[in-house]
């Protein structure tokens, strides 16, 4: 059981922490200029962070306790391809769903 | 770059336009919220802590965090520290967000702060640069569309959870939901080859430095995906292939 200063502390601790990593640069940053290198790095951040983010889940799911599963990583291929060559994130995401079910009621 | 500018005329109301392509994520972002509600639960916390728990805090993957140290009995400062690390890419999203919609007055920015997830940052910023012609009033409006749909489900979904305990039937393959959804809206963003080399650096390191402690990977591996898009970028531009 969690006690409940641990628990609060966490709360709010977690509260205050988050809100500043979002708020730094947006509120304080704001308008002024950002050299172009970091500007440059900035482009990548959401094709950098968002892969990275569920590339281990995809590979390691923890629905099969860790093992490689086959419609799990046919499903995240499907969702890319479509998604890259339609440009259409609901054609991917269908696409995406499909495979997955399709796969699991296929190999289970 | 005329592959990514969309022949679909301009909408007359950006916040109806955010709210359209916001709405889906409810479906994401509500079972994974109900799993939270239901965790919590079973890790002691009562409706009102777990309410308090996804208002204050607003970051799913963060929380998870969190509870799962608590229930380990970790030290505090080792539960702070490793949700805050989960929750690193918002200062990444922060930044990237910053030249689109940081002349935006203050309290408005002050206000986009608090709903920065990854549902909203990953809608937003692709309407970003699908249409760099947006003006930042239009910026904020979309913005407050596509979140408006996610937050109430967010909350709600807890709380249903939170009250339905450990009733739900597992199956359905529900974890899986979240790894599609964010690839089906990055692969539409993979214009160029330096955003390709980005992601598949990242792909690689992500997997790399899984091992890594408080979830530090994460952040290493977008940074390794960051820096190799503005290398790649670089080199593309000297070649003269363009960007």
């Amino acid at each position: 059981m969690i006690d409940s200063i641990t628990l609060w502390t966490v709360i709010i601790g977690l509260g205050l922490g988050s809100y500043l990593l979002r708020f730094t640069f947006i509120g304080l940053v704001g308008d002024r200029p950002m050299p172009a290198w970091l500007l440059r790095h900035l482009r990548y951040t959401a094709v950098a962070v968002l892969p990275a983010l569920v590339a281990p889940q995809v590979v390691w799911p923890a629905a099969t306790g860790g093992e490689p599963d086959l419609p799990r990583l046919t499903a995240a291929c499907v969702t890319l391809l479509v998604g890259y060559f339609s440009r259409n994130v609901f054609a991917a995401l269908i696409s995406g769903a499909v495979s997955l079910f399709a796969m699991l009621a296929l190999v289970g | 770059m005329p592959i990514t500018t969309s022949k679909t005329p301009v909408p007359a109301d950006w916040f109806r336009k955010g709210l359209r392509d916001g709405t889906p994520f409810v479906l994401v972002v509500g079972p994974f919220a109900v799993l939270f509600g239901v965790l919590a639960t079973e890790a002691g916390l009562n409706v009102l802590e777990i309410l308090v728990f996804s208002v204050v805090v607003i970051a799913g993957a963060a929380q998870f965090t969190a509870l799962q140290l608590m229930t380990e009995e970790a030290p505090t400062v080792i539960v702070l520290a490793s949700a805050l690390a989960v929750n690193l890419r918002m200062a990444m999203y922060s930044a990237s967000l910053t030249p689109w919609i940081g002349a935006a007055p203050l309290w408005q920015r002050a206000i986009v702060a608090y709903f920065t997830l990854d549902q909203s940052y990953a809608c937003a910023i692709a309407q970003y640069e699908e249409r760099p012609d947006m003006s930042v009033p239009e910026r904020i409006r979309y913005f407050a569309g596509a979140v408006l749909p996610v937050v109430p489900t967010w909350y709600g979904c807890t709380v249903l959870g939170a009250l339905l305990g450990a009733q739900i039937p597992q199956g359905f393959a529900l974890d899986f939901a979240l790894p599609i959804t964010f690839l089906a809206l990055v692969a539409p963003m993979l214009r160029t080859p330096a955003h390709i080399i980005a992601a598949f650096v990242s792909i690689i390191v992500s997997l790399l430095a899984a091992g890594v402690p408080w979830s530090l990977g994460l952040v290493i591996a977008g940074v390794a995906g960051m820096m190799a898009g503005a290398r790649a970028e670089l080199w593309f531009a000297t070649r003269g292939a363009g960007r």
